[in-house]
């Protein structure tokens, strides 16, 4: 037996798109292209709109101004039961009063499809969740994990060009969570859908998606794969919610093509300045940074900052260190095996290159999402 | 060794046991009564007061009056209170509160009042002593039954299931026949059984409007014992008792069934 064919995922195309329930703005204008075939994620804490771009793909509810189309077709105005698009919710929304066979059937059946094809399909599509077994069983026979499956089963058994994902994996243990993701992950790769993933969780967007929607406040602040969100953010909130990072602030000067910050007394030098003479902050990743014992191991062009080490947590792979600075502000710095050793209360400094900070337009919403 | 205290309370118990259940037992031997009077405690055996009851026109048509009003006024009644209690339960809260209050009225106003005018409607109408006339008075005193039954079963019935069954190519009526239906059932079979029951067993309306030629049959019980104390009546209540209880003992194995999976 085969998993479901392969079949040409559709193309989403959402432009100037809002969303308003009364004076509150859910969705503000937002512009959304999705390729076919992508694994796509809208990531974003929870009242950010990703949700509701969720909703208005699958036209439980409708779109306030803007435009949506799917698969190059306008999909304004067309109920949900036409779309033909999979869903799978975060509660499962298995049918009760049916089995597992019956659940998976169901959308064959509204398909007038019968008899052995139907069987045969239903059969297929619970192969490739691994649930073959579980056919005549009720829904409140089986764990979450086991639901969640049957639910992705019956959202796929209709061969549908686009699959929407609501936080599917949120009510599950982080164990079984993660072996979900890697079975999604296969599952999108065998059948070449469209996938749109919804979830609050970074870690899960960057190990499942080919590109990720960073929302906040009913916007979309930034589009890109994980590794452009990680490397180079667009704005302070997707280099803070993307990742950890230890953000620096303080009095900018430019200096030629250089932005010199003081900060806590101590100076540090970013390549580049920012456009349109907004405040900066500096962004540093803990593993860009160094730890060195003070005014040790002088590298050209770095910047140093002394700090004490407020807490060291060993991790096994490596150990994390925050580092608290003149001005108060707790640097976070991953230090693999083997590095030297330091305890709470040592003073150190922290070092690392230009290259290596990112330079960004404060945000003063970052702050507050974020909390 | 029980304890005394349990004891008493098993005599307690005891004691509220008989007074629940005397008044409907007494029925039953006074319904095999030898002579012909309503006495307890009865004199001899006989059937005739079941062979009258199956036999004497006057009970046999009352006794299909009833079930044909009943029948009726349990599937439009049922029909009614399903639909109002979707309404009810998905309008505005204050909206839906303020339904549901007027919806439960008929069972709120004394019987006698809603008797009184609905007779005088009923005489401008010709609607007296008609089949059309108990229906549509049943019904109304039938409607708050159904509404609280349905309401209940719609509380815990998870609406994302409709969500989810639509986003699997379901329309509206689809999603009704195939999904809710089929999880509000119980609620809205209970709430048939409570539209029969309302109906089949209505007296102080039914005395009201009712005529010589339409009699139902707690009008006929009525007359006939405020007329001649005809031991009739115990086989009719007598009746009445083993189908109602074989009707619950049925609901309680089939709810037992439907727990077990």
């Amino acid at each position: 037996m085969h998993a479901p064919q392969r079949s040409a995922g559709a193309a989403i195309e959402i432009r100037k798109a809002s969303k308003r329930y009364g004076a509150f703005t859910a969705l503000n204008d937002i512009d959304l292209h999705i390729r076919p075939g992508e694994f796509m994620t809208l990531l974003g804490p929870s009242g950010s709109g990703k949700t509701t771009t969720l909703n208005l793909i699958a036209g439980f509810t409708d779109i306030s101004s803007g435009t949506l189309e799917i698969g190059g077709k306008s999909v304004t105005g067309l109920p949900s039961h036409k779309r033909n698009i999979g869903v799978v919710f975060q509660h499962y929304a298995l049918f009760p009063h049916m089995t597992v066979g019956k659940n998976v059937a169901y959308p064959l059946t509204l398909r007038g499809i019968k008899g052995d094809d139907r069987e045969a399909r239903v059969k297929r599509a619970l192969d490739m969740v691994k649930m073959a077994d579980f056919a005549h069983r009720y829904p409140n026979e089986l764990s979450g994990g086991q639901q969640q499956r049957v639910a992705l089963a019956r959202a796929l058994v209709f061969d549908p060009p686009l699959l929407l994902m609501d936080e599917p994996l949120g009510a599950l243990d982080k164990k079984l969570r993660e072996w979900l993701q890697l079975e999604i992950k296969r599952i999108h790769r065998e059948l070449g859908t469209t996938f749109v993933y919804v979830t609050h969780d970074q870690e899960e967007a960057l190990v499942l998606s080919d590109r990720i929607a960073v929302f906040n406040g009913g916007r979309i602040e930034q589009i890109g794969t994980g590794r452009e969100l990680y490397d180079s953010p667009a704005t302070l909130f997707v280099g803070r919610f993307i990742g950890e990072s230890t953000v620096l602030r303080g009095s900018a000067e430019i200096s030629g093509d250089e932005t010199v910050m003081t900060t806590g007394g101590q100076k540090v030098i970013a390549h580049g300045r920012l456009a349109g003479g907004a405040r900066p902050v500096i962004l540093l990743r803990p593993e860009r940074v160094a730890l060195k014992r003070p005014g040790a191991d002088v590298v050209s062009g770095e910047n140093r900052l002394t700090g004490t080490i407020a807490e060291a947590i060993y991790l096994g792979s490596g150990s994390k260190y925050e580092v608290r600075l003149a001005d108060g502000t707790i640097a976070v710095v991953r230090g693999p095996l083997g590095a030297a050793d330091f305890g709470i209360c040592d003073t150190v400094d922290i070092a690392f290159l230009p290259s290596d900070l990112i330079l960004l337009p404060d945000d003063a919403s970052a702050d507050v999402t974020l909390t | 060794m029980p304890s005394f205290s349990r004891i008493l309370l098993g005599l307690f118990c005891l004691l509220v046991a008989i007074l629940l259940l005397a008044p409907t037992l007494v029925v039953i031997p006074m319904s095999f009564n030898g002579n012909k009077s309503l006495a307890f405690p009865p004199v001899g055996f006989s059937w005739q007061w079941y062979e009258n009851f199956f036999s004497n026109p006057d009970w046999t048509t009352s006794f299909s009056n009833s079930l044909i009003v009943a029948l009726i006024v349990a599937v439009v009644a049922t029909v009614i209170g399903t639909l109002a209690a979707f309404g009810v339960s998905r309008a505005a809260a204050r909206t839906g509160g303020l339904l549901r209050a007027l919806l439960i009225t008929p069972m709120v106003v004394p019987g006698v009042v809603l008797a009184i005018g609905i007779y005088a409607v009923y005489l401008d109408t010709h609607l007296v002593g008609t089949v059309t006339g108990f229906v549509l008075a049943h019904t109304m005193l039938a409607i708050p039954f159904v509404l609280i039954a349905v309401q209940a079963s719609l509380e815990v019935f998870d609406r994302r299931l409709e969500t989810a069954a639509s986003s699997l190519g379901a329309g509206r009526l689809t999603v009704f026949r195939t999904v809710t239906l089929p999880l509000i059932l119980p609620g809205v079979l209970s709430g048939a059984l409570f539209a029969f029951i309302t109906s089949f067993d209505e007296i102080i309306v039914a005395l009201f409007i009712t005529s010589p030629y339409l009699k139902t049959l707690p009008v006929q019980i009525y007359t006939s014992i405020t007329r001649d104390a005809d031991p009739t009546v115990a086989a009719v209540g007598t009746l009445l008792f083993i189908a109602t209880s074989l009707i619950i003992i049925a609901g309680l194995l089939l709810g037992m069934r439907r727990g077990r999976t």
